[in-house]
């Protein structure tokens, strides 16, 4: 008789939970808005009467397109360019500008522009609330004679700046992680 | 058991009071006191004391049933006819499997006759108590462990993982996103009891997917009336931290009887050798209980438990690009070391796993039982990430799997017969936040699935029995999933899987693919025993298993590890074919299993790495699921000698071959020959004194594929092609550890034992091919650990 009880109660539980299982099966009908997504990054290079824009855009994301690079023309030798580095991500209309975010987390980030010595020289011209460069505006300084090669910019999160050579530019010591890297192909005449 | 119950049952209620006094002395074989027998004569219980001697009052004038139980030795279990005040002394004879760290099967309660299961006992997992259960399942040869950093392990049984190696608590599948390479079982080892492997996919009653092997974990149930509690406090120099794990438990023969038990643990950064491992902080903090009520022919159980824990992952793994991969694996030094702390940063993982659970046995008639059980789990997974201009508590990732599970079993012993039978069936939701900002690695899904099984064993003599079983199980499942079109392009699924598609999105498409499975499983095998001491188990297996959400559906990016895992929807399921042979001796001083494998899995699913894909961040590596027929054959080999009566050696060695066939090559990620020899000393009369020293060696792995692949990195500011070597393994290494304790005993009810170990002696410097952070950082430096438990 006992038994039959126990039969039942736990007869009743199970049903009651199977019921609100059915009940509570959830369903999204829209894609995740994907954040601080960095689609496009755009530096651009003031001098000599020109205006060099560098472009590298990615608008898949992590998948599987590779970006497209674009530079609107040559370098002049000898010559010092006001520098001027912008992330945008492009996948929302109006495209969103992470460089805001850079900007302000400024003491977690820097940019760093890598290019063999034979292109020029490069230097910092801002600064974050610890007095240490981000990176976003820099001079960059031609070589004297005509040359080829290729500018890698680099921006990293929680990069350690106080390590060798950080500050002015040196990436080897900078740890941290790699929130965008793109190659721009150069030609200085 | 019934039988048991039964006896118990009818001693509870059939005594009447009398003025008798009972008194003696237990005694071991050497004629030593025993202390802290438990010795129970009619309706009295008592314990011995320190010179082993008891006495009980009021014992009535009647023939009265005596049990005698002491831990490590044989229970004394008769009827004695009391008339007047009696002076009895009782000698009491060690257990023979006690000698063994890890016990092979008793006859009467097996999962599967024709294997030779693997159990680690209590004691066993209580050294392992501050750490995880993938840690204590190393105590059993062929199992080796999957690592992603020091904290998250998991189990590995003759090359197999995740996903082919279920485990069940407490009869419950464990589901717990157990896909992931970096997912650790959610479970505190604390819990655990009693723990069971069967390697291979021969136990049918649970399932009919478990390619690599079953661990089986009961919890701690106690069969005497009485009120006991244990607490194990644990402290480590690595990683300066502890565990606590309190734990009580009520036993009764026929009534109501509970167990409970909570843990909790933290840690902050573990050490190697030359450097900290910055933020490899844990914590845990974990609660079950079950309160069980016992009747003359049935048993009601309800049980519910819960596992939470925060757990850092290193920032030398959280890498941006191949550049830094490359980096990484070159200079074999890690990009972030900061100092010691115990906060515990972005990236980290925090999981919750709620189990709750009511079952129901029915015991007709002698050797029939009827068991009914709902069990419901609810595991949320949150991975953070470091991200620009989001809050650091906004997860990346943030998952919710809830199943529920029916079963219902059937089990009936006749003359040289036992049977087995039931049915399942079980319905799991996945639910993928969509409010994460970052498209979700695995998609929300539904699964049903519904099983139904029978196995036999048939008795032809008391040494020779043979077992047939076997299972058909259905699975369907319906996910949904957002696919970038660009991905939905680079992996050719239309026109094949456009069927799928539901609606376009612009850039995405919205996909809801759907999978039915029909699969049969089987399992054959004998057990024959032969001379005294010698057995043999032969098991030939067919399992089948269906691609998780994992390797159907993996898409992006993994922040915490920078790389790309790519799932294929053309997967098709694996299937394993298993041969196990045991050759197994138990003598009186010398133990030895030996047990060779051969697994012939079709379809073997691994992740691979094939190369990189370029995005806006770099070059990441990208990593891929892909299908071969494997081969894996193996060795393992266990022995236990004892020297004297103070000293003994174990030996485990585990061997495995894993051979591509289809491409003629190495598979992937196959563990290393590995040798473990432990030499111990104990002498009883020292307070029970343990010393062992144990050798930990493990191989370079020389069989594997080639993926490296080249990229382009900088170097003094100009692109030059490189070779990232992700293939090659790391060296061979030798560990030593040390092991000790005493038994003190600290008043009349409490023993309390003091450990006092050292892992990894030579702080030895080394890295381990099957840890997915050897790319990284080098594995824990030494680390020195008291640990108190007290008995009450």
């Amino acid at each position: 008789m006992k038994t039959m009880k126990y039969f039942k109660t736990s007869k009743f539980f199970l049903l009651t939970v199977i019921t609100l299982t059915l009940a509570s099966c959830s369903n999204d009908d829209s894609p995740v808005n994907e954040e601080e997504v960095i689609t496009t990054v755009t530096t651009s290079l003031t001098g000599g009467g020109q205006v060099i824009t560098l472009k590298s855009r990615d608008l898949d994301g992590d998948g599987p397109n590779a970006p497209v690079v674009t530079v609107s023309g040559n370098l002049t030798v000898n010559t010092t360019y006001l520098g001027e580095t912008v992330f945008t991500n492009e996948t929302v209309s109006p495209a969103e500008d992470i460089t805001v975010e850079v900007e302000e987390e400024g003491v977690e980030h820097q940019i760093f522009y890598q290019f063999p010595v034979a292109l020029g020289s490069i230097v910092y011209t801002d600064v974050d609330a610890n007095g240490d460069p981000i990176g976003l505006s820099f001079t960059f300084t031609t070589s004297t004679s005509a040359t080829t090669g290729s500018i890698v910019v680099t921006l990293r999160h929680l990069p350690n700046k106080s390590a060798t050579g950080v500050a002015s530019g040196d990436i080897t010591n900078a740890g941290g992680a790699t929130d965008a890297q793109v190659t721009f192909p150069i030609v200085i005449n | 058991m019934q039988k048991i119950s039964l006896f118990f049952c009818l001693w509870c209620f059939g005594i009447s009071q009398g003025q008798n006094t009972i008194s003696g002395k237990i005694t071991g074989e050497n004629n030593g006191a025993l202390e802290k027998c438990h010795i129970h004569i009619g309706s009295k219980s008592v314990n011995s004391d320190k010179n082993g001697y008891y006495s009980l009052q009021n014992i009535p004038n009647e023939s009265v049933k005596v049990l005698i139980t002491y831990i490590g030795y044989k229970s004394i279990d008769t009827t004695i006819t009391v008339n007047g005040n009696n002076e009895i002394d009782f000698v009491m004879k060690t257990k023979k499997e006690e000698l063994q760290e890890v016990v092979v099967k008793h006859k009467d309660n097996y999962y599967n006759l024709s294997i030779a299961e693997q159990k680690i006992k209590e004691k066993t997992i209580e050294k392992y108590s501050s750490q995880s259960l993938g840690n204590a399942l190393k105590e059993v040869s062929g199992i080796s462990i999957l690592k992603s950093g020091s904290t998250v392990v998991k189990p590995i049984i003759n090359g197999l993982h995740s996903s082919r190696v279920p485990i069940y608590t407490n009869n419950v599948k464990l589901e717990d996103q157990q896909w992931g390479m970096e997912h650790a079982p959610n479970f505190d080892v604390n819990a655990a009891g009693k723990i069971t492997v069967i390697k291979g996919a021969s136990g049918l009653q649970y399932g009919g997917d478990a390619i690599g092997g079953i661990v089986v974990i009961e919890s701690y149930s106690v069969k005497n009336d009485t009120l006991f509690g244990k607490t194990i406090i644990t402290t480590e120099s690595n990683g300066r931290g502890g565990s606590i794990s309190s734990s009580l438990h009520k036993g009764n023969f026929c009534d109501w009887s509970w167990n409970a038990q909570a843990s909790l643990k933290y840690f902050g950064d573990r050490e190697s050798p030359d450097y900290v491992l910055s933020n490899t902080g844990n914590r845990e903090a974990n609660f079950s209980g079950d309160l069980k009520y016992i009747g003359k022919k049935y048993d009601f159980t309800t049980f519910y438990s819960i596992y939470t824990a925060p757990i850092g992952i290193l920032s030398a793994a959280h890498i941006g690009n191949v550049n830094d991969l490359y980096n990484s694996i070159n200079n074999q030094i890690p990009s972030v070391t900061e100092d010691f702390t115990y906060s515990i940063q972005n990236s980290k993982q925090k999981i919750q796993h709620h189990l709750a659970k009511v079952n129901y046995n029915y015991y007709p008639k002698n050797g029939e039982k009827i068991a009914l059980q709902y069990a419901f789990q609810f595991n949320n997974r949150q991975e953070f990430d470091l991200r620009t201009g989001v809050s650091d508590s906004k997860p990346a990732l943030d998952l919710n799997l809830m199943t529920h599970t029916l079963n219902a079993d059937y089990k009936k012993s006749f003359d040289a017969w036992d049977f087995k039978s039931g049915v399942m069936g079980s319905f799991q939701n996945n639910s993928a936040n969509p409010n994460t900002g970052v498209r979700p690695l695995i998609p929300s899904y539904n699964k049903f699935d519904a099983g139904v099984y029978a196995i036999t064993d048939y008795h032809f003599t008391k040494d020779f029995s043979i077992e047939v079983g076997l299972r058909y199980d259905f699975s369907t499942m319906e996910a949904t999933k957002y696919y970038l079109k660009s991905r939905w392009n680079e992996r050719n699924y239309s026109p094949e899987f456009d069927s799928f598609i539901v609606s376009d999105f612009g850039t995405q498409w919205l996909t809801k693919p759907t999978f039915t499975f029909h699969n049969l499983s089987a399992s054959i095998g004998t057990q024959y025993s032969f001379g005294d001491d010698y057995n043999w188990f032969v098991n030939v297996s067919r399992a089948v298993r269906n691609p998780n959400p994992s390797e159907y559906f993996s898409d992006g990016l993994h922040h915490s590890s920078g790389m790309i895992e790519l799932g294929d929807l053309r997967l098709a399921k694996e299937k394993s074919n298993k041969l196990n042979v045991t050759f197994q001796k138990k003598g009186n001083n010398f133990n030895i299993s030996i047990n060779p494998f051969l697994n012939y899995i079709e379809d073997y699913m691994y992740l691979t790495p094939i190369g990189f894909e370029t995005t806006i961040r770099g070059a990441f590596p990208v990593w891929q699921y892909e299908q071969t027929n494997a081969l894996l054959t193996g060795l393992d080999i266990e022995t236990e000698w004892k020297w004297s009566d103070h000293w003994q050696h174990r030996l485990l060695v585990s061997y495995i071959n894993g051979k591509d066939k289809t491409n003629d090559d190495a598979i992937i990620d196959m563990p290393p020959l590995n040798l473990n020899n432990q030499i111990k000393f104990q002498k009883k009369e020292w307070l029970d004194l343990i010393l062992a020293l144990q050798s930990e060696w493990v191989f370079r792995q020389t069989q594997f594929p080639d993926n490296n692949f080249t990229t382009n990195i900088i170097v003094n500011g100009e692109l030059a092609p490189v070779v990232v070597d992700i293939s090659s393994p790391p060296s061979s290494y030798h560990l030593l550890h040390f092991n000790s304790e005493v038994k003190l005993k600290t008043s009349k009810n409490t023993l309390a034992t003091l450990g006092f170990n050292v892992f990894n002696i030579l702080n030895t410097q080394y890295r381990d091919y099957l840890n997915r952070q050897r790319f990284y950082v080098d594995e824990l430096g030494r680390n020195f650990q008291i640990q108190l438990k007290i008995n009450y």
